[in-house]
């Protein structure tokens, strides 16, 4: 488990450091199966091409799924969360491929308040896209 | 048609009962390649001062997104489910939902906009225990993209 970020040392502006994600077919089915999300275009190339997708996409929430993850490795505690939203902007393009595709996430702190909470933005991205924007979580540091 | 936005405050009834296991949390969790000890090892969760392993924090799509499809396909609201895309998803904890827990959804429908031929809606989702304890709430944006946009 990582270092736990100490609440009296951060500061507003604060980057925090970078993780990439790797997300492939598998990474799809798998996700379609705990989620119970079985849409076919996040595992039929077929029908993602028929209604005008490039190639079979992430779900978003499990793109969302990946950020929560980077947002509660970062605070040491998955239970440190007291909100988290994000808007889908651009589907996550995964090719069936070995290597499938990244998705890199970058934090900044925004705000810190006066009950140890941190609010963050995320910069989410693959493929050089943002694929998800105002992309929020407000973590509670005990 | 616009939807009718007679249905803001609409409250669906609960959703059957949903009880979240260990084996469930375990499998989302390995589904987001998320290796934490406080979703699998009891112990691990106990000296983070919880009293079960909890679940990841977006686990509660697998209990909200059903039960905001089963407003979606309310055929009195008459929204065409096959234009719908998810636009927005936001969650407000009160805290992590956790094996053990018997769990329950209420939607609200919070808002209704149309917008350029697209209808916007949003459902409010509270999760909460069958003993009346509340743990998250859900909100969902869903668009209906206008008919002759997908044309």
């Amino acid at each position: 488990m990582s270092l736990r970020p100490v609440f009296a040392d951060l500061e507003v502006g604060q980057e925090l450091p970078a993780h990439t994600f790797v997300v492939t077919r598998e990474t799809l089915i798998r996700y379609a199966g705990a989620s119970g999300d079985f849409n076919v275009i996040h595992w039929s190339q077929r029908h993602a091409l028929e209604v005008g997708l490039p190639d079979v996409i992430a779900h978003g929430n499990l793109t969302m799924a990946l950020g929560a993850r980077y947002l509660t490795q970062w605070a040491g505690d998955p239970g440190a969360l007291s909100e988290y939203g994000v808007r889908f902007t651009k589907p996550v393009v995964v090719p069936d491929t070995d290597a499938g595709t990244t998705v890199e996430i970058t934090g900044k702190i925004l705000e810190l308040d006066g009950d140890s909470r941190v609010r963050i933005d995320l910069t989410v991205t693959s493929e050089g896209q943002k694929v998800l924007t105002q992309a929020r979580a407000w973590v509670h540091l005990s | 048609m616009p939807l009718d936005t007679g249905f803001i405050g609409r409250v669906y009834p609960a959703t059957q009962p949903y009880v979240v296991s260990r084996a469930k949390i375990a499998e989302f969790a390995d589904a987001a390649g998320d290796d934490s000890p406080a979703y699998r090892d009891v112990e691990a969760a106990a000296a983070l001062g919880y009293p079960d392993v909890i679940a990841p924090p977006t686990f509660a799509t697998i209990v909200t997104l059903e039960a905001a499809y089963a407003v979606v396909h309310d055929p009195a609201l008459g929204l065409d489910w096959t234009r719908v895309v998810h636009g927005d998803q936001r969650f407000v904890y009160d805290r992590p939902l956790r094996a053990g827990d018997e769990i329950t959804v209420v939607v609200t429908v919070e808002s209704i906009r149309s917008m350029a031929g697209n209808d916007m809606i949003v459902l409010r989702g509270d999760v909460a225990t069958v003993q009346g304890e509340h743990a998250v709430t859900s909100y969902t944006l869903l668009v209906a993209r206008s008919a002759e946009d997908s044309a």
